[in-house]
């Protein structure tokens, strides 16, 4: 992978996020979340999975699923601008005659599998991942969690039969944004230190700030590590990156703006000025 | 090596798609996982991961034959199959091991007497309910390579009596008594009761009471033909299922009556509460599900239809 190609993934990413913030009108979607995991996302479809529209049924394809599921506005981003789906597609977020809802659905072209409920994917990945070490092929299965995600007791139960499994195929990816919904992670059910439980659990853990596509790349072209252990990159994220408006801000995990708003947001995303904000904030504490 | 594990052995031996799995309940199939290989998983205690890995297995082409008490996998891992089983409709069979009664002394916690309620609830799993360890074997490569979810209600129990060689999903079988016309009482069941509705048929018989016994295989697709032909022909119709009156046979029956306009006597022996935990025998005499006590109950009815019949011809 050359310089010049990590050096085109921030102006990718930037029309991923306008993308983000297209969606975020006329009933809304999960901004904060899906600006969080957008450069992860950018950067994995666009440099470390093996996969492409031509190859999406493709036997020897890298998976990627998304566990937290509400950040989807940020896959269907990337599926446009990679061409899995026309970019005018996305005018139909929440339509009832199309499958763009606020969860994955598999009949979007690119989607492994549906979610939803959290603390499903890591032990459905699990299975690709063993199904795929059984044929004896190379392809890697990357599971996207939320950080808030970890509280659900099956990704844990999960992490210990990957390791009993014996399973190097499959890595895991930490959004750690450091909230959940409406709250801040460590002010309601902390997790740090994060590394070493994942580590007790016999997994590789890597660290890497999910917004440097120079640094996800030093990490994730390690990965994966075949040592029969499975990995997890924990990634520093923050909720709202990109738009200093909404950044790290407990009220702006689910946003509806008004179409001005968005107009003004994308101003702000190219660094033009700060937009002034009057929709309704939606806070559940 | 008991039936059920040998045709499961056989499935793997000769469909590479197939695989096992269990958290950690190998209680019926002692034999059989050391000689799958790769094609059997021992996820440990772990419910809802195993249906998860399951499910991954599923999307890419296999079909997954998974195991735990039926109570852990219909509850534990219920949001699990009906989320990553149900929705997408992927070939995962959930095999629960001792249903009902079956789980005799281990208590309430044990007890999956809303399984079959659970399990139908979804959308897209079908539920087989064998009676015995014969009616499973005839049905198990059916449901396996159906291409379809579904439960099995698992009983290893001996034949009790000579089932029809032919499985379909959605076909009940007449084990006793007059395949069609007029009988006193149809006796619908399914599973482990299945013994006890012949036993009790066999005593009302001995009474001059003419009685059909159907063994209702799968009740989800349910053979409706079947039960609206009983509801015609017979004057009392008994659901007897080891299984809450909620969401079991009795409501399926109360469903299709009532979307035919059919108004008949009906008698449901199941379940109201969780049963008293002992071993099997006592449990069927002190729940009342033995063939005797059924036999009694239905002979009550019987009696109390009657003299309300009167009571009515008195009116007119």
């Amino acid at each position: 992978m050359t310089e010049s190609h990590l050096s085109e993934l921030p102006a990718f990413a930037l029309r991923v996020r306008e993308h983000i913030l297209r969606m975020s009108t006329n009933g809304g979607c999960f901004t904060g979340a899906s600006l969080s995991c957008t450069d992860l996302l950018v950067y994995l479809y666009t440099t470390y999975l093996r996969i492409s529209p031509d190859t999406l049924d493709a036997p020897d394809r890298d998976v990627l699923l998304l566990s937290k599921g509400h950040d989807v506005p940020a896959l269907y981003g990337v599926f446009a601008e990679l061409g899995f789906i026309p970019r005018e597609r996305l005018k139909n977020h929440l339509r009832v005659h199309d499958d763009l809802y606020w969860h994955p659905n598999r009949n979007i072209p690119g989607v492994e599998f549906h979610s939803g409920s959290l603390g499903h994917l890591l032990s459905v990945g699990l299975g690709m991942a063993v199904d795929i070490r059984m044929r004896g092929l190379d392809s890697r299965v990357v599971v996207v969690l939320g950080d808030g995600e970890l509280n659900e007791g099956s990704i844990w139960e999960a992490c210990l039969t990957a390791q009993a499994l014996r399973v190097d195929n499959l890595i895991a990816v930490v959004d750690r944004n450091l909230f959940q919904a409406n709250v801040r992670t460590e002010e309601l059910i902390p997790l740090e230190p994060l590394t070493t439980k994942f580590e007790a659990f016999g997994w590789n853990v890597e660290t890497v700030n999910g917004h440097d596509f120079g640094d996800l790349h030093s990490v994730f072209r390690a990965l994966p590590v075949r040592n029969g252990a499975p990995t997890v990159v924990i990634a520093d994220t923050q909720r709202g990156r990109g738009v200093p408006s909404i950044v790290d801000r407990a009220d702006r995990w689910f946003c509806n703006f008004t179409h001005e708003e968005v107009g003004a947001l994308i101003e702000e995303l190219h660094g033009n000025s700060k937009a002034t904000l009057t929709s309704e904030t939606l806070v559940v504490r | 090596m008991i039936p059920y594990e040998s045709i499961l052995l056989e499935c793997v031996r000769s469909d590479e798609r197939v695989m096992v799995l269990t958290a950690e309940n190998r209680g019926h199939m002692r034999s059989a996982p050391a000689l799958m290989g790769d094609r059997f998983i021992d996820v440990g205690i772990a419910e809802q991961t195993m249906i998860g890995v399951a499910a991954g297995l599923a999307t890419r082409g296999r079909i997954v034959v998974t195991h735990a008490l039926a109570s852990f996998i219909t509850l534990r891992a219920f949001e699990f199959i009906r989320d990553d089983v149900g929705i997408p409709a992927l070939p995962v069979i959930m095999v629960g091991m001792v249903p009902g009664v079956l789980s005799d002394a281990n208590g309430p916690t044990h007890q999956a007497i809303d399984d079959v309620g659970l399990m139908r609830g979804i959308p897209n799993i079908s539920v087989f309910c064998p009676a015995d360890e014969e009616d499973l074997r005839i049905g198990l490569r059916e449901v396996i390579f159906s291409g379809k979810p579904y439960y099995i209600r698992y009983t290893n129990a001996p034949a009790s009596v000579d089932h029809s060689k032919v499985f379909a999903p959605g076909v009940a079988e007449v084990v006793v008594g007059p395949t069609i016309g007029r009988r006193d009482v149809t006796i619908l069941t399914y599973g482990t009761l299945l013994r006890q509705a012949v036993l009790a048929a066999s005593k009302l018989t001995a009474q001059g009471i003419v009685v059909q016994v159907i063994n209702m295989r799968t009740l989800k697709p349910i053979d409706e033909q079947r039960i609206l032909e009983a509801s015609f022909n017979s004057d009392l119709v008994v659901t007897l299922e080891d299984h809450l009156l909620t969401g079991g046979l009795y409501s399926i029956v109360s469903e299709i009556l009532v979307r035919n306009r059919r108004s008949v006597d009906v008698l449901p022996i199941g379940f109201d509460t969780w049963f008293r935990p002992a071993l099997l025998p006592e449990v069927l005499d002190h729940e009342r599900l033995s063939g005797e006590h059924v036999a009694r109950r239905i002979a009550e009815q019987l009696q109390r239809n009657d003299e309300r019949r009167s009571m009515e011809i008195s009116y007119v």
